[in-house]
């Protein structure tokens, strides 16, 4: 028992204890806890408003909690800024895509790579291979992208930064099905090369595939816990967010 | 061939620098001395200065401040202090006895300290300042601009600033050249800067805050950055509005002085540094010179008086142009883009051959 937690300690990247996060007097985060391992594709599904993105911006230093620690690496990164918390190996891809409208594509990926001082080629170049649609149009203003290309670009210059870890808040929102299932399959080729992937959606089905641990965030509260295939198959998940009765 | 395909475009724009330096040179030594286009161009070179300093904050930070007026009055003020000539410094400073600086630097040195004054205050006022955004921000940066305009005035601070007297007998070079030498270094170091990477994250905190704190760009940082880089040359701008004036008043730091900076800033279109350039040249031209005759009541060869023309006429058409304009040109005469000359050349050159626009 102790080895085994020992073991699983030495396996996550991300660790969340105990988080709390309040908005005025509204508890949006609600002592919260859960591990995200390394190298694994890890899903919070949750319906509006239940806290998931507050979650993932208070990993990112954007949200102050309130209470808890948040330990990436084996070190607290609880307080510190945003800015110390990218060059630490976190990114975030922010909900609503949010790529700069007036810049041009490849200097948004160079944003990316802000606080990178090495040369930058190699990553350009991995970008554009993962999506090839961001090369030809590599001179265009990120604003007259379709909202699918916007949310390649908000990936490709969040893999700017060379992240350990990545999170995507609600990547599928407001896209076309077909396009859902390119980012998703983006969201696996990334992952196979080895950055660990925290993903917040709100189309669990899409999520829960391509999982490999999930958690349903209810009000503030983590209510279940499993892999993907188990949540998929768990029969209040089905009911309560994949449209699917009994 | 190579070098040249990289660098076409700076290689030409360099060129038409300096044809329009050449210019400025011709217009120096052959136009009559009682010609406007020496206070024209004095002007111009001040202020295209203020507004591309403006723009820094305004187009490319989204940070709306309208504090100008404040650090070009310490910009000035401290130039003329630190420039007036020795002999004459008693004569000024005759109310308080004797100014509490007591040597003259040379005009370099004195322009460089005009822009540290302004940068250190903007430095201090950036700290609380800064957390405001948009409407907020401008009101506390105006307050600020009118705060110093009122403490300068003090007879406390009169061995310092001469009270609300005027300074005047410092060092104010009339050769246009030196302006246009001032201005254009000035301007060439924002542009160095814009086209940078602390540019490039400028650029996305005003597109974006939220994402560009996710990107890892300290948000407090970079616009303080920004402030205190405008601030500078800001106050650089005040030193040559001394020079050309040859006397320095608070009383001339209004902010009327901040809102015409803010109106050629947005004719010329905010976020493009030639077309703030542009419009300084513009709105100064024809506010002092071109219209200057719409002042002057005229009577014709017949001997009827032409009617509205009098004194105040000019500034009416002058804002019914500016309407003109704003209606016209929603995002002013350059809207976000650049001059390019070589692009400008291909252009005309598809033109005169015939060639259809927009084919590769």
């Amino acid at each position: 028992m102790h080895i085994w937690g020992l073991l699983k300690k030495m396996s996550s990247i991300l660790e969340i204890k105990n988080l709390n996060v309040c908005f005025g007097g509204i508890r949006a985060v609600d002592n919260i806890s859960f591990d995200v391992e390394k190298g694994k594709i890890i899903t919070l599904i949750g319906a509006n408003g239940a806290g998931k993105s507050t979650i993932l911006r208070s990993v990112s230093g954007i949200v102050k909690p309130t209470g808890g620690d948040i330990m990436f690496e084996g070190e607290s990164i609880l307080g510190l800024s945003p800015d110390k918390i990218v060059s630490k190996g976190i990114t975030l891809v922010p909900e609503g895509r949010r790529v700069f409208p007036n810049l041009t594509v490849l200097e948004n990926l160079k944003i990316g790579a802000f606080l990178r001082k090495d040369k930058l080629t190699d990553d350009i170049e991995y970008v554009y291979s993962l999506f090839p649609r961001l090369k030809e149009r590599h001179w265009q203003q990120a604003g007259t992208l379709s909202g699918g290309e916007q949310q390649m670009l908000a990936v490709g210059r969040a893999l700017m930064s060379r992240p350990k870890l990545i999170m995507m808040d609600e990547p599928s929102l407001g896209l076309a099905p077909l396009v859902v299932r390119d980012i998703f399959s983006i969201i696996r080729t990334i992952n196979d090369d080895g950055i660990t992937v925290l993903l917040n959606e709100q189309n669990a089905n899409m999520a829960l595939k391509i999982a490999d641990k999930g958690y349903v965030i209810e009000t503030g509260n983590l209510t279940l816990e499993g892999t993907g295939r188990e949540l998929l198959e768990n029969n209040s998940v089905k009911e309560a967010y994949l449209g699917k009765s009994k | 061939m190579k070098f040249w395909d990289k660098n076409k475009r700076l290689i030409c724009n360099l060129c038409f620098i300096l044809l329009l330096f050449a210019v400025l040179v011709i217009i120096q030594y052959t136009a009559p001395s009682t010609s406007m286009w020496f206070s024209v161009i004095r002007k111009v070179c001040t202020f295209s200065l203020a507004a591309v300093a403006m723009n820094l904050l305004n187009g490319f930070t989204g940070l709306f401040s309208l504090g100008q007026a404040g650090f070009m009055l310490l910009g000035a003020y401290a130039y003329s202090i630190f420039t007036i000539s020795s002999d004459m410094r008693t004569t000024v400073f005759r109310n308080y006895g004797d100014s509490v600086v007591t040597f003259c630097l040379p005009m370099v040195l004195a322009l460089i300290i005009a822009g540290l004054v302004a940068a250190f205050f903007a430095f201090l006022i950036g700290l609380p300042v800064l957390r405001l955004k948009s409407d907020y921000l401008a009101i506390a940066t105006l307050g600020f601009a009118e705060i110093v305009r009122g403490i300068v005035q003090l007879t406390q601070f009169g061995p310092v600033t001469n009270g609300p007297d005027p300074i005047n007998n410092f060092t104010s070079p009339k050769n246009i050249l030196v302006y246009a030498a001032i201005a254009g270094i000035c301007i060439s170091i924002i542009i160095l800067l814009i086209n940078s990477t602390y540019g490039r994250a400028l650029k996305a905190i005003r597109d974006d805050e939220i994402a560009a704190e996710a990107m890892g760009i300290n948000l407090a940082k970079h616009k303080q950055i920004s402030f205190v880089i405008s601030s500078f040359f800001c106050g650089i701008a005040g030193a040559m509005f001394a020079m050309c004036n040859s006397a320095v008043s608070a009383v001339s730091f209004t902010s009327a002085m901040t809102y015409q900076i803010l109106l050629v800033v947005v004719i010329g279109g905010i976020g493009s540094i030639s077309g703030s350039i542009i419009a300084a040249f513009i709105y100064y031209a024809s506010s002092e010179w071109w219209l200057k005759f719409l002042d002057l009541e005229t009577v014709t060869k017949t001997g009827t008086k032409i009617p509205l023309l009098g004194p105040g006429f000019r500034m009416v058409v002058f804002s019914v142009l500016i309407m003109i304009v704003v209606l016209f040109f929603r995002k002013g005469i350059m809207g976000t883009k650049e001059i390019s000359v070589y692009d400008g050349i291909i252009k005309i050159k598809n033109l005169l051959c015939g060639k259809k626009e927009g084919a590769k």
